[in-house]
């Protein structure tokens, strides 16, 4: 006898490639919003096994801040070529121009001003449901969010008005102006990524691999020099051997000394990683409520 | 019968080979924060920073003592209630399987979040505090999980440190329990005696307990068998999505016409017969494509597209079924058990939307037959209503038919939802018993 037998790689493919469909079959202007990071590469591949051979019948979307890692776009942009995928990308610069996104005076950080891009993409639009690529492992607040996370016409998460997800029935329904978001690897953890990474042999930019870089120690964390990262009075820089292991902005992304120079060599480095990812990401290092904030108005 | 001898290579330690999902059911301070805690920091699963985020908030919190319980309490406005209000989930691996617990509460929503939580469940992990013994609440939990059909159940009698590790304590628990088991219908049922505080039977072995010869708690969890958890008997696929390229440039592809969905149940080969239904017309597997290549065969929960051997008339909501196994029930009138998970409660001659697989219908609400008592899942009365957290057994007429097989069989294509109209909520969870009428292939012409 045949042994049917899916390993957990196997089990969380066929459950994300499920939810990819149901958002298919059920809303009428869906977008997957791809980054170029290593979790949005995960899903623009369920997405190809979820809809191969036809395209991909939704847009790619991605806000970029500005201060993005410039290998991260160049990434972004050629695997949207290569896959004949359409990408859209709304500036968090054109939404202050705009006036759509208003900078806090003396803030630097564009991690705030990507909420109201964000939006104002949807509304332009009229994207009915966004797929992202956030995990529940990632931290706290992401624990109990759901496959189908319903916003309302703000764009807000409620976490006491979330709908029960019973078995592997979603309940997609909206009235105009309300946004589903949906999350195909709730289930998956950062181990899972790297390794369906690994089996699928899929590229990832290289600043996930080692690389010399100039850093400057802030925060208990090495930040990677750039223009948009001034230098303070006094402040050192160092060159080391450094990869990224979440990306976030430039001027907020953690780098880790690493020697990691494979995908191979990620697992191993992350088997035996005594921190969280999220624990190298400035923006989340505030207070453990603040990814719970971001939430709220509408961050993913 | 042909043998496959063919070993797979050893897993690297890093590499988990399967997942088992469980969840935790339990009334408040039975001790379930504390025990996921615990099994989490016990496997070494937590990292530096979350330590560290635990220490920062027990010099808060409780003086000084790292609470583990803090570790699954998820959202602020939940911590300043010291109360958890939902499902959460946590994910842990060990090197011989990878979990997931769907962590749910048990306090007033108690039914509706442990049904949500327990929906997708390999094991049912009920907590017991060893001084107060089988209370009316693990008694209702262990009804819910016999009527999710959880294959597997784990009694965790806790706080065995304070009745002084009694053997003879930890038997009068476990005869209470084996006197109301046999009415609810559950197979496989353990119990452990443990600490969670101390982390005795939760990781590793007590020494305290050298009258129990079993297992810790992990070491359960990860030898219990699942692999027999999915339906492989008589083939379904509910058509999610029709596959039809728009203008490929591979000529090849010009009549691709594939219908993909996840296998619900069984498993499909190429050249076998098969039913689509609703349009009742019988045809041939010509092709099962994925991304990875064509297969000869796949099984249950697979994700796949299908090429069929006609041209028939099938689209989101259409079930492709096996024609030589268990057929599907069919019909308008359905016979369920529900659970109520609404504030607004369910009544007779309401009309709701029902999704079931890939289809959503009309339903209308015909009959509130009783509602059961939570305990024993007995019929009580007969209700006007259901209100939230109630279970009953209710009749149900589809503006189509369904194609479905008893929740009992699957419990992929046995199960529903209801749907409010209007404010689109998620009210209710069901389980169809088996049906009346079943499928009749005999008036299934080939078309030629
Ligand atoms: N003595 C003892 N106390 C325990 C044990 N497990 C939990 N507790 C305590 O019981 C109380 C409630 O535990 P908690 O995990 O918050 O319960 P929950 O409400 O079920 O999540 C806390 O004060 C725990 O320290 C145990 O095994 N032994």
């Amino acid at each position: 006898m045949t042994n049917y037998h899916l390993d957990h790689l196997q089990h969380l493919e066929t459950e994300a490639i499920h939810i990819m469909r149901e958002v298919a079959g059920e809303f009428e202007r869906p977008a997957l919003l791809f980054s170029g990071g290593k979790d949005s590469i995960c899903l623009l591949r369920l997405a190809e096994k979820a809809f191969r051979p036809s395209d991909l019948p939704l847009p790619l979307l991605n806000v970029d801040t500005g201060h993005h890692f410039p290998e991260l776009n160049e990434f972004r942009d050629r695997r949207a070529t290569e896959l004949g995928a359409k990408l859209i990308v709304r500036r968090v610069e054109d939404a202050i121009a705009s006036g759509i996104a208003s900078p806090a005076p003396g803030e630097i950080s564009r991690n705030k001003l990507q909420i109201p891009t964000l939006l104002a993409a949807i509304e332009e639009f009229r994207f009915d449901c966004c797929i992202g690529g956030a995990r529940r492992d990632e931290e706290k607040a992401r624990a109990k969010e759901r496959f189908f996370s319903y916003r309302d016409s703000f764009g807000q998460w409620d976490p006491k008005n979330q709908r029960p997800e019973i078995w592997n029935l979603y309940n997609g329904r909206l009235h105009s102006g309300e946004n589903m978001r949906v999350f195909p690897l709730s289930n998956w953890t950062e181990m899972d990524v790297w390794e369906y990474i690994g089996r699928e042999r899929l590229e990832v930019p290289s600043i996930y691999f080692s690389h010399r870089r100039e850093c400057v120690r802030r925060h208990g964390q090495w930040l990677p020099v750039s223009p948009f990262l001034p230098l303070k009075p006094q402040e050192q820089t160092r060159e080391l051997v450094v990869r990224v292991r979440t990306i976030g902005d430039i001027i907020s992304t953690g780098l880790v000394e690493s020697p990691a120079e494979t995908v191979d060599d990620i697992i191993t480095e992350i088997a035996a990683a005594r921190v969280t990812e999220r624990g190298s990401r400035s923006d989340d290092k505030a207070s453990e409520a603040a990814m719970e904030d971001r939430k709220k108005a509408g961050y993913f | 019968m042909f043998t496959e001898e063919i070993m797979p290579p050893p897993a690297p330690a890093h590499t988990p080979v399967d997942i088992l999902r469980f969840n935790t059911c339990g009334s408040v301070d039975d001790g379930k924060s504390t025990l996921i805690g615990r099994l989490l920091y016990d496997s070494k699963s937590l990292m530096e920073d979350q330590v560290e985020a635990l220490e920062r908030s027990a010099d808060i919190t409780s003086g000084g003592q790292i609470n583990l319980a803090n570790l699954t309490d998820g959202l602020r406005a939940e911590r300043e209630q010291g109360i958890t209000i939902d499902v959460a989930y946590r994910y842990f691996a060990t090197p011989r399987r990878k979990f997931i617990i769907a962590d749910t509460p048990g306090h007033v929503q108690y039914t509706r979040n442990m049904v949500t939580g327990a929906s997708n469940a390999n094991v049912s992990i009920i907590l017991v505090d060893a001084r107060l013994g089988v209370i009316e609440q693990s008694r209702r939990h262990t009804a819910i999980a016999s009527l999710l059909r959880i294959p597997h159940l784990v009694v965790a009698i806790n706080k065995m440190d304070i009745v002084g590790w009694s053997e003879a304590r930890f038997n009068e628990i476990r005869a209470q329990f084996e006197e109301f088991l046999p009415r609810l219908d559950i197979k496989d049922v353990k119990f452990i005696p443990l600490s969670a505080l101390n982390g005795d039977n939760v990781v590793t072995a007590s020494p305290h307990t050298p009258w129990y010869p079993g297992p810790p708690l992990l070491g359960h969890l990860e030898s219990v068998h699942i692999g027999s958890d999915w339906n492989l008997h008589g083939f379904r696929l509910p058509v999610q999505w029709v596959n039809r390229p728009n203008n490929p440039r591979d000529p090849a592809l010009h009549d691709f016409r594939g219908f993909s969905g996840q296998i619900a149940g069984g498993v499909v080969r190429v050249g076998q017969k098969i039913l689509a239904l609703p349009a009742g017309l019988a045809t041939t597997v010509k092709q099962i494509w994925t991304l990875d290549g064509p297969l000869t065969e796949a099984f249950c929960p697979q994700s796949v597209t299908l090429v069929l051997e006609h041209d028939i008339d099938i689209s989101r909501g259409s079930m492709l079924i096996g024609l030589d196994e268990t057929l599907p029930g069919a019909g308008t009138d359905l016979h369920a058990k529900v659970c109520w998970m609404h504030p607004r409660p369910l009544q007779r001659g309401k009309k709701y939307l029902l999704k079931h697989t890939s289809s959503t219908v009309q339903a209308v609400v015909t009959e509130i037959e009783h509602r059961l008592d939570i305990t024993s899942l007995e019929p009580e009365s007969v209700p006007s209503e259901l209100a939230l957290n109630d279970l009953g057994e209710i009749r149900i007429r589809t503006a189509r038919p369904l194609f479905y097989d008893s929740y009992a069989t699957n419990r992929l294509t046995g199960s529903f939802i209801l749907i409010e109209p209007g404010t689109n909520a998620t009210v209710a969870a069901g389980m169809l018993l088996p049906a009346r009428e079943l499928v009749k292939p005999e008036a299934a012409d080939y078309i030629i």
